[in-house]
């Protein structure tokens, strides 16, 4: 059992939060588009479960304030880098302050796909200001443990040719156009969200987990480590 | 920390602010035509009116669901496709884009809603600095009068509302607005004002913005913005209508 230390804010407190009261667990599951996170959060849930604890999972733009007008603006022409990025914001904030800190404070454990890591690694990727982003997020709590899944582009490739069989308009940054086709421009896009990604890992102090690995041995080995986190 | 981004394309931007009621919505509207009048290419962008957040807005506002922190970063959502999809394309084209409302707006809201200066200020960084802010400096008293006068119902977020400053919506709308006054009168050197006194009649207002456009604007607004001859005024409507 590891001394209770009460959660931190990154770099801005929210109003109405009592740190002291958060007593559930908060577990950050990140990296790439179609890298498996969310098969690893299933999974996570289910041995949590058995284990006795309450999960609550949750992921980018799933916020009952937000996401369905984010799933909205996708399907149009007209989102630019900066709004989407703030859009996002909008709804990591809702998620945070509607359904992840009332969780803790019910001490659950909190299994997030992707957090705040993604919605900066894509913004890095387009161009936009890090530490605007850095500090626009700064409201965060800094979780118990972040899992990066970690893979190179030509293995999301692969996924993404043996998965769906298509390429997807927004994982190929195609608001950016940053390739002439769907290919070229996933290439580089991915390849952006990748090495911002990577520039984390250290600064907030990411776990980081081989993807190439099976499903079954990443699973093993994030089980193993938040076996430590109770 | 820089505040906003310089302003490096052939359009201008113009801004207003000031509480409900100084009558900057009015006097940026006489500003328009005036400029329209010199044959400038003006166009028009106000707060929070992007079609691409409404839906969230209008669902936020209706379900009591926003916090502090959300109601600033939608509003934020909205200044971005704004500035992305209208005002910067406007500007690069060589327009002068009237701006009722800015980055100000939040800057002096939304900390009244419980965000921190600092916090608002770095959201707003991606934004065009204005070449021209005007703020209208009016008191209480005077600005209420306006709206107690102009219309009945004085909506439940204009009132600030939700911060909970009195449960009677007059009382929390004159202590909302005065605390926004007060970030106002803060922040004009700090964001560089031209500060216009609104008592004066509409007249006066008026001269006294046209003096400093001319002033500070002229040259550009003689040669750089886009001006329209009236064959291009008459092809803009036909097109517009067919559409």
């Amino acid at each position: 059992m590891l001394p209770k230390q009460p959660l931190e804010f990154y770099s801005e407190s929210l109003a109405g939060v009592d740190r002291d009261e958060l007593q559930g667990k908060l577990i950050v599951i990140e990296g790439p588009d179609s890298v498996g996170r969310s098969t690893q959060v299933a999974r996570l849930r289910f041995w949590l479960e058995h284990q006795g604890h309450a999960v609550m999972d949750t992921g980018l733009a799933r916020g009952a304030l937000a996401g369905k007008g984010i799933q909205r603006a996708k399907e149009g022409n007209t989102l630019g880098p900066v709004t989407m990025t703030l859009f996002y914001a909008t709804d990591f904030a809702d998620r945070l302050e509607n359904e992840i800190i009332p969780a803790l404070r019910a001490g659950f454990v909190v299994l997030t796909d992707r957090y705040i890591f993604s919605l900066m690694a894509r913004a890095i990727a387009r161009n936009e200001d890090r530490s605007w982003i850095e500090k626009v997020a700064g409201f965060a709590l800094v979780p118990h443990a972040i899992y990066y899944l970690r893979a190179d582009v030509r293995d999301l490739l692969a996924r993404v040719v043996l998965g769906r069989g298509a390429f997807d308009y927004w994982e190929s940054g195609m608001d950016m156009r940053f390739g002439a086709d769907m290919h070229d421009s996933f290439v580089r896009y991915q390849t952006r969200v990748i090495r911002a990604l990577d520039r984390m890992a250290k600064r907030y102090n990411f776990v980081i987990v081989d993807a190439n690995k099976t499903p079954d041995q990443i699973f093993r080995e994030l089980r193993r480590s938040i076996g430590k986190l109770f | 920390m820089r505040l906003l981004v310089p302003n490096r394309h052939k359009g201008k931007l113009i801004v207003v602010e000031g509480i409900d009621g100084s009558g900057k919505s009015t006097q940026l509207s006489l500003l328009s035509q005036w400029l329209r009048s010199q044959r400038i290419a003006v166009a028009f962008s106000e707060w929070n009116s992007s079609p691409l957040v409404r839906e969230t807005t209008k669902r936020g506002k209706k379900k009591d669901m926003f916090t502090p922190v959300t109601f600033s970063l939608i509003h934020a959502t909205d200044f971005a496709d704004r500035l992305e999809r209208y005002i910067v394309p406007l500007l690069k084209a060589g327009a002068v884009v009237c701006a009722d409302r800015y980055a100000y707006t939040a800057f002096a809201r939304d900390v009244i809603r419980g965000v921190s200066r600092r916090w608002v200020r770095n959201l707003y960084k991606f934004a065009v600095r204005p070449n021209l802010a005007f703020y209208f400096r009016v008191p209480l008293e005077v600005a209420i009068g306006r709206i107690l006068g102009g219309r009945n119902a004085i909506k439940y977020y204009e009132a600030g509302m939700d911060v909970g400053l009195s449960r009677s919506v007059e009382e929390s709308f004159r202590l909302f607005q005065g605390r926004i006054l007060e970030e106002y009168e803060a922040m004009i050197e700090e964001v560089g004002f031209h500060v216009i006194d609104a008592t004066g009649s509409i007249e006066e207002q008026q001269q006294q913005m046209r003096d400093i456009v001319s002033q500070q604007l002229g040259e550009s607004l003689q040669n750089g913005v886009m001006r329209a001859t009236q064959g291009d005024i008459d092809a803009a409507k036909a097109a517009a209508r067919i559409l």
